[in-house]
């Protein structure tokens, strides 16, 4: 690595994969709840592993971000780090409050958390996605402040890129749209739509900064193609991203008790939303076809490429397949939205998080890529986890087209638990693609620990050769 | 993209096209602010209702229900659950959890008082009255 204090980076990076496989098992439990509804009840009831389950995604995917800032940084502005003490400090705080959080969701009944964490003073509580204890919300507030005061200080010392410039403004976007998590009316419509200031402008809004920042740093790292392209594209991708999503909040705005109009607005500019990620995959694929080197870390290449199309697919595609409000009617809070919501949090967020530190983890443990071995071990476990992604998604969406039907279109609507039974099978199919999904992730841990030949390590980058496999 | 397109034009759109649609989507949540009292029910919160979605909130209910389409999709849909089963079912469905019938999905027992079972379904309710624009399709939900 260039900056001794990139090297901070590293704990955020091992946290966010801890968390991740904690993420998966509960995944899991929650994945045979649906098939065997009395699984761990009453020690863990679904509520509460789902809450473990989105959560320690959410926290995951932010200790990524973090950690690819901390790695970025600096080499994009030149310069060490504002302070990396503060970086660690921040790393065990994040930790142990998130560890925290987890812990009380588990052994702790939700209602005398809420009361012992302050939640009477504010009511912030028991919204999807939100469910965190006041102080675990004013924490991530100190944490993320603490962490854009140290970036930024770096930033501003250092060399302004575009790609430093652009996490940026989407890492502080994310600190100020979290603030709405503290806004909560009894009035539930001001609720719900404000609510989705948070949810909507954090994954189809900010975010994409982030993600697209992360993937034009790792390619310009990995093919070497000309900085100003790639910048050029970066700005071109997140210019789509944020004119088409920040009005397609409209297309959750249908059916919340919100004027009708919503159905336009959020129709016409949500159904523009899978260009900004087309263009992703458009950029990646070209970069890499017109790379000026090969790199010899071909996994995060592989990574980067699949960050692109998965990221279209489950974010553009399925996104797309219930965004008009005519379709939306019906599809709505069904299985379609959970085979669009895994597949989108994969292919976007998931995917680009596992690039930086597929391309960063190497560097930071002092060589330019993994053995050959380790490398194509991670390949399978990118495989495996991406095929099994693509048939969880497929058969939700089963699910959903058959809940839908029997639900919510025939002539004789059967009630929901009715329609639950009769869906089971996909159900089923999901579970045993969760466990593929976990063997995936398992190859993907080991992978770190397998030694091999150092020979394709041993080779400074741009001169070795392409590792087959 | 060719020569004449630069990374400084890129740039500009970026800047003008957010701050434009930014800006629009301000205009549009004024507009909605505005004319949210016709459609939201408002006029039928009371402290009641209030109470009552301090109770559906602390006990995390949309970590297996919907409620207008939105939380988790193990249970079935809120919204219009008053007007599908009405109060007292409501109510003694609630008292009555969990089933204990083996395979079944489960749902915690929340050891509610008759007063926090009463504001629940004020707060059900009032929720079932929100102009929705007719969805669900159905009263299954």
């Amino acid at each position: 690595m260039k900056y001794k204090s990139q090297a901070v980076a590293m704990p955020y990076f091992i946290a966010a994969i801890g968390l991740f496989v904690g993420q998966i098992i509960f995944g899991l439990i929650l994945g045979l709840q649906y098939v065997v509804g009395d699984f761990l009840f009453p020690e863990i009831p679904f509520n509460v592993a789902r809450m473990v389950h989105t959560n320690l995604l959410i926290v995951w995917l932010l200790f990524g971000f973090m950690g690819a800032a901390y790695y970025l940084v600096p080499e994009e502005s030149e310069t060490e780090l504002f302070s990396s003490k503060l970086a660690l400090a921040m790393f065990w705080i994040f930790l142990v409050a998130g560890a925290l959080t987890i812990v009380g969701y588990l052994a702790v009944d939700y209602a005398t958390l809420a009361q012992y964490t302050g939640n009477d003073i504010l009511a912030t509580m028991g919204r999807e996605f939100l469910e965190q204890p006041l102080l675990t919300k004013i924490g991530i507030v100190v944490v993320a402040l603490v962490f854009l005061f140290n970036i930024s200080m770096t930033v501003l010392k250092g060399r302004k890129t575009a790609i430093n410039i652009v996490l940026l403004l989407g890492l502080w976007g994310l600190a100020v749209f979290f603030l709405f998590s503290f806004y909560n009316p009894t009035n539930l419509v001001m609720d719900k739509f404000y609510w989705w200031w948070v949810v909507h402008l954090w994954v189809e809004g900010v975010w994409e900064l982030i993600m697209a920042a992360l993937l034009a740093f790792v390619l310009i790292k990995v093919t070497g193609v000309d900085r100003e392209v790639i910048e050029k594209w970066l700005y071109v991708i997140i210019a789509l991203a944020l004119v088409t999503g920040i009005i397609g909040t409209g297309h959750h705005y249908y059916w919340i008790g919100t004027p009708e109009y919503w159905q336009w607005w959020g129709s016409i500019f949500s159904a523009l939303e899978p260009i900004p990620f087309f263009a992703m995959t458009v950029f990646a694929f070209n970069m890499v076809n017109r790379r000026r080197r090969e790199h010899p870390n071909q996994a995060a290449v592989l990574w980067a490429l699949g960050t692109g199309v998965m990221a279209f697919l489950g974010a553009g595609v399925w996104g797309f397949l219930h965004t008009l409000a005519p379709v939306n009617f019906y599809t709505h809070g069904s299985q379609i939205t959970a085979a669009h919501g895994h597949m989108a949090f994969y292919g976007a967020y998931v995917m680009v998080v596992i690039t930086i530190i597929s391309y960063a983890m190497p560097i930071l443990r002092g060589r330019a890529c993994n053995s050959r071995k380790a490398q194509v071990l991670e390949m399978w476990s990118f495989w495996l986890m991406t095929i099994a992604m693509v048939f969880i998604t497929l058969f939700l969406t089963a699910a959903g087209i058959l809940q839908v039907w029997l639900q919510r279109v025939s002539d004789t609507p059967l009630s929901f638990m009715a329609v639950q039974e009769q869906v089971s099978l996909f159900y089923w199919l999901r579970e045993t693609t969760g466990v593929v999904f976990f063997i995936g992730l398992v190859l993907y841990l080991a992978s770190f620990f397998v030694k091999g030949d150092e020979q394709a390590a041993a080779v400074p980058a741009g001169t070795a050769t392409v590792p087959r496999g | 993209m060719s020569g004449t397109f630069t990374k400084a034009m890129a740039r500009n759109i970026f800047y003008g096209g957010t701050v434009f649609f930014f800006l629009l989507f301000l205009a549009l949540t004024f507009d909605t602010t505005s004319g949210l009292p016709k459609s939201d029910n408002r006029h039928n919160i009371t402290p009641a209702v209030a109470a009552g979605k301090h109770i559906w909130e602390t006990r995390n209910c949309l970590g297996c229900h919907t409620l207008l389409g939105e939380g988790a999709y193990y249970a079935p849909e809120l919204g219009n659950v008053y007007k599908r089963r009405g109060p007292e079912f409501i109510k003694a469905w609630i008292q009555s959890q969990p089933t204990g019938a083996p395979g079944r999905r489960q749902m915690p027992n929340f050891n509610l008082s008759d007063e926090e079972l009463n504001n629940l379904v004020e707060f059900l309710k009032y929720t079932s009255e929100i102009n929705t624009q007719n969805w669900p399709p159905n009263i299954e939900g």
